[in-house]
């Protein structure tokens, strides 16, 4: 029995995060996530979710409320956009560091200075080093689906988990969803068990200052430095990729539909040219390879799911026969490049793929992109790659930058 | 000793020192005068400024008051606080008591 309904991205976090069934919500209101905070604050009202809905000042606090209740056992979900998301910036350090399983939605919108309430990739981008998983959802579908999967990785592997989507273009936008039973869901998303039980009777200090060296504790244990406890940190996210692909693969088997694990492919199997982006761009890219394959040009499309870990391997494969490839990012690193350009060169670099790759940033600030201008951009990167122009080249898409 | 630290977040049983033993890179040291100092005086408890305003806990509520220097940090506001500058801040190494 299937249960399709016509909703927003914003609805689809909503009913996502009422399946998982969190104990605590804590949210702060931001334009474009504001929807989803008050359908939440609606459902706890009404009985429907049983949780605790706790009013925060700001999204600091928002999330060190979940930090708190996640360290006693709580699951816990909050959720934010833009310069929400730069003030959560060092408690985003500190939920990675203390393993907490966090999930938390980005609806991605531009960063001030100057004020825009539009989207853009810029507030999750330059959270990339925080130490958290971050995902980048095409559709509406893939929201409310990934949020069950975040969860589930972020359980299993003590990393908390950002789910990005982009502001409007998805937050604010209908379309068909398909709504998982909870049963099913309850099934796929076992309890969630703390790594560390606290109590009273059995008290512990938590994440107290650690030194350069390792130490005994009071009960004579040698105890990891501050690096070690780094180390664990970055050796988990490595070996996330792998529970990532399973819960993907395990999803797919239960309810049927698969996102791709750590990335998905659109016709990339004999394509000359492959268009790149994360989110919503990459949806956008598949209308653009089919508007390019009925011209004659072999296009396909790799949209970027996970960009931390980053998908080393599977860009390689993915990626490994395109003579040319172009990068579309809604965020830059300022100074240098897009952030998933230079993460892609870097993948490739020793590998025998040569494809020289055009990076455009696009779309800042709710800037348009349409699918036409998409399609140009992919032929004039491979125009220039046939006429033997093997360099790296990065242009701002409709931007008068004259 | 040898034991794996398993732990995936960094996390201790409360006790003194978790943070190592701090005393050691101290260069100014609390010393108390007794002759001053008034629950040693009047002989009974009272005052204990420097107990309450110690930000180290390391200040003993006893007669006489006694500073675990392996924790006390030198900061001083015992020093401050105190009533009839019982406590005296030396520099470590130049009085040996
Ligand atoms: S010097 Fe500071 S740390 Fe030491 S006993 Fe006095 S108040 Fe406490
Ligand atoms: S504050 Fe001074 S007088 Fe009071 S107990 Fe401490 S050392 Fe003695």
């Amino acid at each position: 029995m299937s249960d399709v309904r016509i909703i927003t991205g914003n609805e689809a976090a909503s009913l996502g995060v009422k399946l998982c069934e969190p104990k605590v919500v804590a949210a702060y209101p931001i334009t474009p996530q504001s929807a989803l905070a008050e359908t939440l604050s609606r459902y706890v009202e009404g009985g429907e979710l049983k949780a605790e809905y706790v009013r925060v000042e700001g999204e600091h606090s928002a999330l060190t409320v979940c930090i708190s209740a996640s360290t006693v056992g709580a699951r816990v979900f909050t959720a934010t956009s833009s310069n929400g998301l730069l003030y959560m910036h060092e408690q985003l350090h500190w939920a990675a560091g203390s393993r907490l399983p966090i999930v938390m939605c980005c609806v991605n919108r531009g960063v001030g200075a100057p004020w825009s309430i539009f989207n853009d990739q810029q507030d999750s981008i330059s959270q990339r080093d925080t130490g958290w998983i971050q995902m980048y959802c095409r559709d509406n579908q893939e929201i409310i689906d990934s949020m069950i999967q975040a969860y589930r990785i972020a359980e299993e592997v003590y990393v908390p988990v950002m789910i990005c989507y982009d502001g409007f273009v998805l937050s604010h936008t209908m379309m068909p969803v398909t709504i998982p039973d909870i049963e099913s869901v309850r099934k796929f998303l076992p309890p969630y068990k703390p790594h560390t039980i606290l109590s009273p009777e059995d008290p512990r200090t938590i994440n107290s200052v650690l030194l350069p060296v390792r130490r005994a504790n009071p009960e004579g244990v040698l105890c990891d430095g501050y690096m070690e406890m780094r180390y664990k940190l970055q050796a988990a996210l490595d070996q996330s990729r792998d529970v990532i692909r399973k819960a993907n693969e395990l999803f797919a088997h239960t309810f049927g539909r698969n996102h791709g694990g750590m990335l998905w492919e659109y016709m990339t199997d004999d394509a000359d040219l492959i268009l790149t982006g994360m989110g919503s761009i990459a949806a956008e890219a598949t209308v653009a390879a089919d508007i390019l394959r009925a011209e004659g040009v072999k296009a396909g499309v790799v949209g970027i799911r996970v960009f931390r870990p980053f998908p080393k391997d599977d860009v390689i494969t993915a990626f490994g026969h395109a003579k040319a490839i172009v990068v579309f990012e809604k965020g830059i690193s300022y100074g240098y490049e897009g952030a998933l350009c230079s993460d892609l060169k870097a993948a490739f670099f020793g590998t025998d793929s040569k494809a020289p790759i055009h990076n455009y940033i696009a779309g800042l600030g709710g800037r348009d992109v349409k699918p036409r201008e998409l399609v140009e951009a992919g032929k004039t990167t491979l125009a220039a790659v046939e006429a033997g122009r093997m360099n790296h080249e990065i242009k701002w898409l409709n931007c008068y930058t004259g | 000793m040898g034991k794996k630290d398993t732990n995936i977040s960094a996390l201790c049983t409360p006790a003194p020192g978790e943070a190592g033993r701090t005393g050691d890179w101290r260069d100014m040291r609390p010393v108390i005068d007794e002759t001053k100092c008034i629950p040693t005086t009047k002989g009974k408890a009272a005052c204990f400024l420097c107990w309450l305003y110690c930000p180290e806990g390391v200040v003993k509520m006893s007669i006489p008051v006694e500073i675990d220097l392996e924790y006390c940090k030198g900061c001083g506001i015992c020093a401050e606080e105190c009533p009839p500058n019982a406590i005296q801040m030396v520099r470590e190494g130049e009085i040996n008591e």
